[in-house]
């Protein structure tokens, strides 16, 4: 390889000795970028001795698209379809977070009318739990569960639906504008919504007796991959992963932004039924736990969307929309809870008559949770460090942006 | 702890050149540090028992733009226990040439999130960290040109023979 500015290469070459150190005595393994339970493109490379791996390289960047240098050429409004392909299992929080963003640089963050951040934070929480289905899903079929894979795949299929007749789109919506909404929901969307409530409550019933109270896959998961809290904290690990090891924080109860202040939910944190807090199992049941929660957050949104925040042919979800997107100049970092943990972006905007921000900066949740990868593989089993990155629950569209 | 309580605090610490200025134009204020000091700085606001600012949310490597010919960190702390926030920034002048690259202290042996964000840093803008245990590239390929979030960067024609369009 033909490397230039050998000033600032020393890294490159200290990692190069030790790849070809390595493969003398012990055993260099790719695993990915084409592997299935590397969840997308991530190849890590595992010095392994035997069955036991000393170290995992990640190495990370094949779906990099530079999100950053199209946000500082494209106006905030522009900017929000390339925040949903971030993380694309749950884009209605990707521009959630970023639409807040701008509305708070903006000043106009407490003239959003009701109706719309109650349908902001139902459609929000609907994605978060498909993503956690995606989550959960996978995960089984990562250690060899093939069935509930097809079951939450199955009751994913009916939330891609709902927003998909609410926006136009499967998976990338662009429906949350600044200033408001593309469009105001359909009309019987409540009632579908309802009967998706009642319809799935006990799908997870099912769920929990197939996977989480599973000896096989407890077996599998409990006491692997431990991640004390002082670790997690130190490397920036957030949401679910955060709350496995044990801590109660979650933004949407710290920042009490959009309606979450007026709801009513727990906050699920791991408690080591199985084995250690903080294991891969842990992790595991704070996302099945979260499921639910947000299907109380859900159940509450309906509730009040169909009384006092009824839908009337007066209402314009675009009525609010600024005719132009020029904050003041200023620094912002706007952060909210998204489904793998904390969603910041920074912008800094220099210029009052631009509409483009300065600079933008994605603080993506899953680009942290990833950077423990190498302390967890230390000194497991191949087939455990599987079992790790499942736990994990990255999306590559955020680690590489 | 408001913000002039964490200022208060760090000059009674560590002397009156530690902070060189302060922003207020923003919701957010934020402190400017003196380079030379931000791992000292980090690692007191992280242990101190007032402030425990045990979380970095966020490090951004800022190019300040052409006229400025400045470049810049920008930390963003969050403490879990008492829910505050700061933003710190340092900031130094320097050219744009590929053989001299502003050159930054490693905050890595405070916040072991730093790493992979300031190899993040150093791969789009161009920013070297001193201290850093491993600074490659971490997004582009490790023979990739130039630093693209550089504002003066354009984008090459050819990539290993190939045009690219």
């Amino acid at each position: 390889m033909n490397i230039r500015n050998s000033k600032y290469n020393n890294a490159l070459i200290k990692y190069q000795q030790r790849i070809n150190d390595a493969a003398v005595e012990d055993m260099v393994l790719n695993m990915g970028p084409q592997h299935p339970s590397t969840h997308g493109v991530l190849r890590l490379e595992l010095i392994t001795d035997g069955e036991i791996v000393k170290e995992v390289i990640p190495h990370i960047g094949y779906l990099h698209r530079c999100f950053e240098k199209h946000a500082e050429s494209l106006t905030y409004q522009q900017t929000i379809p390339f925040t949903d392909r971030l993380d694309y299992l749950a884009s209605m929080n990707n521009s959630h977070a970023w639409v807040m963003g701008v509305e708070k640089m903006l000043g106009i963050d407490k003239d959003i009318p009701k109706r719309i951040e109650y349908i902001r934070v139902l459609v929000c929480e609907l994605n978060r739990i498909a993503s956690h289905l995606i989550a959960i899903g996978t995960y089984g079929i990562d250690i060899g569960a093939f069935t509930p894979f097809l079951w939450c795949f199955r009751d994913r299929e009916h939330i891609m639906g709902m927003l998909e007749w609410a926006s136009g789109s499967r998976m990338l919506y662009n429906y949350i504008w600044v200033g408001g909404l593309f469009y105001d929901l359909p009309v019987g969307f409540e009632e579908r919504c309802r009967e998706f409530v009642d319809y799935f409550k006990p799908k997870m019933v099912e769920l929990n007796q197939l996977l989480t109270d599973n000896q096989i896959f407890i077996s599998r998961t409990a006491n692997v991959g431990v991640l004390p809290m002082d670790v997690a904290i130190n490397c920036g690990c957030s949401g679910p992963v955060l709350r496995g090891s044990g801590l109660k924080y979650d933004l949407r109860r710290i920042d009490n932004y959009s309606a979450y202040p007026e709801l009513e939910f727990d906050i699920p944190v791991g408690k080591g039924l199985m084995g250690t807090v903080g294991d891969c199992w842990d992790r595991y049941k704070v996302r099945v736990d979260e499921i639910q929660e947000s299907l109380k957050i859900v159940e509450q949104c309906l509730d009040r969307l169909q009384k006092e925040l009824k839908r009337t042919p007066e209402f314009d979800p675009r009525a609010k929309l600024p005719r132009k997107l020029t904050p003041k100049v200023q620094d912002y970092y706007a952060r909210c809870e998204g489904a793998k943990g904390e969603l910041g972006f920074y912008f800094i905007h220099n210029n009052e008559r631009s509409e483009i921000p300065f600079r933008s900066k994605v603080r993506g949740p899953s680009f942290n949770n990833l950077s423990v990868l190498p302390e967890l593989g230390k000194g497991v089993m191949i087939a455990d460090l599987i079992a790790i990155i499942g736990s994990l629950d990255f999306v590559l569209g955020e680690v590489d942006r | 702890m408001s913000f002039d309580d964490i200022k208060l605090l760090l000059t009674q610490k560590f002397g009156d050149d530690v902070i060189t200025g302060e922003e207020r134009t923003g919701m957010q204020p934020a402190l400017l540090i003196n380079p030379n000091h931000i791992v000292e700085v980090c690692l007191e606001l992280r242990n101190n028992p007032k402030t425990y600012f045990d979380f970095l949310s966020c490090l951004t490597g800022v190019d300040y733009g052409e006229e400025a010919g400045r470049f810049g960190v920008v930390y963003h702390l969050s403490s879990i226990p008492y829910h505050l926030q700061l933003t710190l920034k340092i900031s130094r002048e320097n050219d744009r040439s590929e053989d001299n690259l502003p050159s930054f202290p490693s905050i890595v042996s405070v916040y072991r999130t730093a790493d992979w964000h300031e190899r993040e840093a150093y791969d789009l803008v161009g920013i070297f960290f001193e201290g850093h245990p491993d600074l490659r590239r971490i997004l582009l390929p490790d023979d990739w040109e130039g630093y693209p979030l550089r504002k003066d960067y354009k984008a090459a024609e050819y990539y290993k023979g190939i045009k690219v369009d």
